[in-house]
């Protein structure tokens, strides 16, 4: 995967260790010790701890969202509406319902709730996905987001456009990897269960999957479901670092941000969903120096981008980290009968 | 009673300028299954464009709306041939997301250059009638007249022209089309610039109605254009129209007779329930899939 | 291949950032400034920006600034929060921990303020907004103490409704009040609802109360119920983008009351977007361009000959925030964050551009009066001033 030079010499090594059963679990347990040592001796300075939080965040935002968008091939323009729900929930409970010293432990039970709140939105919005597809989907979605702003912003128990506060900083760096780790985790083991298979013939063909025996709507509701509550989970994490949240925050532009991230990473591909997210953030801080054109160059570099690797950066290639063991040993296996190299479609 | 008229003149403009709009998202996708997205922000440049015209150049109305809609139209070509025909063979939301991206381009661009909000001095004499207690002003009517004429005009053009006959047979089927002599990428274009040239028009409507304009008025228009478009059956000329003065009218309406604070959570759920209802939309003709 | 350059790529250039600027004894006074430059309000940024450049413009022309024995020079860091919370917080997060500044300015609107001033609280870092009036912008909403480390140069949301309902009342004498204003905007609901409160306690009656959002333009249907409740004045507390159109619509509509607007007005933009239809308004803001002080007209003289505009507000306010800082960095003797920051909490008087202002211990909100304008002949006139 790397240069030449690097690649003849080091790359068997590495494979091998790679392959080693465990080490994929010794190697995430190392970095969610990295997680708690980083802030605790200081090893990067609070930017760029801020920075890797906000990137995990955002791949919690991609990979959720890749779920419907990349996975199952429908248009969700309304991601920013879940993130929301799940935002204000978790920010209320930490805020009002928990007593202050407790906080700190009750957070996971906080990140939860607005999960859970937000996948019951999702489940709403499931409903009128069994009957438009397409673009009408996306017009759904889009309102979705659109309601659940003008929603907020007329409740003034919540604040309304004043926007909430109150939140102790409690996402940290060790959360943020735990919830990445594990909407990544998740994420994965859907797609590659039963239901991610029926999840994956609807984008191929809606009609003959139904044909197939499989229950689109049961389908499509899990999907909905696993989608908005991580997107929740994304929401109350950057409440609890930004410390203050509006409905603007969670606007179309949010949205659109996401969406942004998905495609450039790559459809339908775990692996290029976090690329996404991690390149999209790096890069609007990196061109900070460039004041008012960085706003100009990142379009712009998107546009380039999707001309000449319309597929995003990955396109729908994954990873063979992500991918488990029987599949990759089932695609090697077709691909030696055809003697061609393996390598995902 | 006059109060509802009142509202229902309001309605007519704003939604007279949401069709417009509208009309340029359904033509592009009507004819390349494509949403483009840019749109809303090619109307903000014909609204600008409207703002050079009219301040630097001097010209009176008709000029200034000619001159929009070709410097629109042009730009709209331009973007096609650079970022859309690259793309034609490539997954649809690969496009979507190029059209995002070339939103926020124009959007940051046009920032970049001129960060203040810009003020269009009034081109046409500020006159108003007083018909009872309803009053209907010159810039009212113009709008709305201006509309509705274009609108005519292109549901002719595309009914009766050999134009018309071609896009209506790309859009029916993309690959069948050229085998009949369909000059495609000249058709392709023509519809871009005729679509672009509507937002640029409409851009230039806006610039008269509400004279203020900054380089993110099109965000939020473009959206609501393109719910229009998407209500009134997409891919429809006619739904579009149609879709347009709907949603002025669900706006306007919705704040007139409720609290304004619930005008979007309002005129948002009455689309969503319409679209329950009616999943293709007003116009739109249920697609067949054939398995 | 190509896919694994551009990612080992990004992580080198991750590395180099990291490693962050090396440390060495300060030479110069580094200051922050957060912009909105891009984003829903690129007008206030640019305006922030302006103002930042010419402060410390006229510092470092002077030789910089006296702290005890040596005079520093003033070192400007811009950034940029392209209209988005989380870029805020990382805005503030980079000029502390990577450029390593004394104190930060900025950003102005309270949206992007609130964000960046938990960063600054959290790392104690002395933050002063120019312009954002929102109370809770320097209250720390988990105590309900006043945050620390955060600072502002403008008066606050409370006070300015206040002070209009009463001039509506006894300055207009009216006795029903409409108000128009963006539910989507926490400056304009707040104002609104500070005037609604103050106004209808004086005996006054808000006869309409209606609302808009953000980036919306046509106003007709509002302003029509507006119409039906016939008020005796109408209230528009919003910004200067919006309301030559509001007004517009309104005389079209054959509203005759008179209009009264916020310190949102306070830009120079106002008369050219609105024309004649604004003669005879009338708006509260933080200093009178005809009436000012010499500071202030040496300022406005400043700012037209760098800039060749008017300045607004923002500006005015943004250079007293500098200002503040710099009379506060010289009263410390030292450069330090912390001593900076007391010195500051402890200003008796600084005679800025937008009045005087005066800093009492328990509160982050400076002790300033508000004027009365009117806008006459195409052009902002004094009409009356309001203490606290």
């Amino acid at each position: 995967m790397t240069g030449p030079l690097i690649g003849k010499r080091w790359m068997p090594l590495v494979r091998s260790l790679a392959n080693r059963p465990g080490f994929k679990s010794g190697l995430a347990a190392a970095a969610f010790l990295l997680s708690f040592v980083i802030p605790a001796a200081g090893l990067l300075d609070q930017y760029v701890q801020l920075i890797l939080m906000y990137i995990g965040i955002n791949i919690i935002l991609t990979v959720s969202l890749n779920l419907i968008n990349g996975y199952m091939g429908e248009f969700s323009v309304g991601h920013a509406g879940f993130m929301a729900v799940g935002a204000y929930t978790a920010s209320v409970i930490s805020v009002r319902l928990f007593p202050a010293p407790w906080g700190p432990w009750l957070f996971p039970v906080a990140v939860a709730a607005g999960g859970l709140a937000a996948a019951v939105t999702g489940l709403l919005v499931a409903f009128p996905s069994f009957k438009t597809r397409g673009d009408y989907l996306a017009i759904v979605t889009l309102a979705f987001g659109m309601i659940v702003k003008s929603a907020i912003e007329n409740i003034d128990a919540l604040g309304g456009p004043r926007g909430f506060l109150g939140m102790e900083r409690l996402t940290t760096l060790p959360w943020v990897f735990f919830w990445t780790a594990l909407s990544i985790l998740a994420i994965r083991n859907l797609v590659y269960s039963r239901f991610g298979r029926g999840i994956l013939s609807i984008r191929e063909d809606e009609i003959a999957a139904e044909l197939s025996t499989v229950d689109t709507r049961r389908v499509k509701m899990l999907a909905f479901v696993v989608s908005s509550f991580f997107a929740g989970v994304a929401g109350a994490l950057f409440a609890h670092l930004l410390q203050f949240i509006n409905p603007r925050v969670f606007d179309i532009i949010k949205s659109t941000d996401i969406l942004i991230m998905v495609y450039l990473g790559g459809i339908g591909s775990l692996g290029g969903s976090i690329i996404g997210a991690v390149v999209y953030t790096v890069l609007l801080e990196l061109l900070r120096p460039l004041g008012v054109w960085r706003m100009v160059l990142m379009p712009l570099v998107l546009v380039l981008l999707m001309i000449y690797r319309p597929k995003g950066i990955m396109g729908l290639r994954e990873f063979s980290w992500f991918v488990p063991g029987t599949d990759l040993n089932a695609g090697r296996r077709w691909h030696k009968k055809k003697g061609t190299v393996y390598g995902p479609p | 009673m006059s109060y509802l008229l009142q509202q229902v003149l309001n309605a007519l403009q704003l939604g007279s300028i949401y069709a417009l709009i509208a009309l340029g998202y359904t033509m592009v996708y009507g004819i390349l299954t494509m949403i483009n997205f840019a749109h809303g922000d090619l109307f903000m440049v014909g609204a600008f464009l409207c703002f050079l015209s009219v301040v630097f150049l001097k010209l009176p109305f008709v000029p200034t709306l000619l001159a929009s809609m070709v410097g629109t139209a042009l730009l709209g070509v331009t973007i096609e041939r650079l970022a859309y025909k690259p793309l034609r063979q490539a997954p649809r939301v690969s496009a979507i997301i190029t059209a995002l991206g070339v939103g926020l381009f124009l959007e940051n661009f046009t920032l970049a250059l001129s960060p203040y909000p810009k003020h269009i001095p009034s081109f046409v004499p500020d006159i108003s009638w007083m018909l009872g207690d309803v009053s209907i002003s010159l810039l009212q009517i113009v709008v709305i007249a201006c509309s509705l004429v274009l609108m005519v005009l292109l549901d002719l053009m595309v009914r009766r022209t050999m134009t018309g006959m071609a896009m209506r047979a790309i859009s029916w089927d993309k690959t069948t089309a050229p085998l009949m002599g369909v000059p495609v990428d000249l058709i392709i274009s023509m519809t871009f610039a005729i679509g672009t040239g509507l937002g640029g028009v409409a851009g230039v409507l806006y610039g008269l109605a509400y004279p203020v304009i900054d380089p993110y008025m099109g965000i939020m228009v473009g959206w609501k254009a393109f719910i229009s478009a998407v209500v009134g059956g997409i891919g429809n000329i006619r739904g579009a129209m149609i879709g347009g003065y709907i949603l002025g009218a669900v706006e306007i309406l919705v704040v007139a007779f409720l609290p304004s604070t619930y005008r979007d959570f309002v005129a948002f759920g009455l689309l969503l329930v319409l679209l329950v209802f009616r999943p293709h939309g007003i116009l739109g003709k249920p697609t067949v899939q054939k398995v | 291949m190509k896919r694994a350059g551009l990612v080992w790529c990004i992580c080198v250039l991750v590395a180099l950032g990291a490693a962050g600027c090396g440390e060495k004894a300060p030479s110069t006074i580094r200051v922050g400034v957060i912009a909105e430059l891009t984003g829903d309000m690129p007008a206030v940024g640019e305006s922030c920006k302006k103002a930042a450049q010419l402060a410390v413009k006229e510092m470092n022309d002077t030789g910089g600034v006296q702290v005890g024995d040596t005079r520093y020079k003033v070192e400007l860091f811009i950034e940029d929060n392209a209209g988005k919370a989380d870029q805020s917080a990382s805005a503030a997060q980079k000029l502390i921990t990577q450029q390593k500044v004394l104190a930060i300015i900025g950003p102005n609107a309270t949206r992007y303020a609130i964000p960046a001033s938990e960063i600054a609280e959290g790392s104690k870092v002395l933050l002063i907004t120019p312009w954002s009036t929102n109370p809770k912008t320097t209250v720390d909403a988990r105590t309900g103490a006043p945050k620390k480390y955060v600072f502002r140069a403008c008066f606050t949301d409370p006070f300015q409704g206040r002070v209009l309902a009463r001039f509506a009342m006894d300055g207009l004498k009216a006795r029903k009040a409409a108000v128009l204003y963006d539910v989507a905007s926490d400056y304009n609901k707040g104002i609104a609802e500070f005037f609604k409160a103050t106004f209808e306690q004086n005996g006054g009656k808000v006869v309409a109360f209606e609302t808009y959002t953000t980036n919306d333009r046509d106003f007709s249907a509002q302003l029509t119920k507006i119409k039906k409740a016939e008020p005796d004045v109408v209230f528009l507390p919003n910004y200067y983008s919006e309301v030559p159109l509001q007004i517009q619509q309104a005389r079209r509509l054959a509203i005759k009351a008179p209009f009264l607007g916020s310190d949102s007005w306070g830009s120079r933009e106002l008369i050219t977007l609105c024309g004649n239809d604004c003669e005879g308004c009338y708006f509260s803001t933080h200093y009178a361009p005809d009436a000012a002080a010499p500071a202030a007209r040496r300022f406005i003289q400043a700012f037209k000959t760098a800039y060749g505009g008017m300045p607004d507000d923002v500006a005015a306010l943004t250079y007293d925030s500098f200002g503040l800082f710099r009379q506060a960095v010289s009263e410390a003797g030292t450069i330090d964050r912390q001593a900076v920051r007391d010195a500051l909490a402890k200003i008796e008087k600084y005679e800025g551009v937008t009045g005087d202002m005066q800093f009492r211990e328990g509160s982050s909100d400076p002790v300033k009066s508000a004027v009365v304008l009117r806008i006459k002949d195409g052009s902002f006139v004094y009409f009356a001033n309001a203490h606290p």
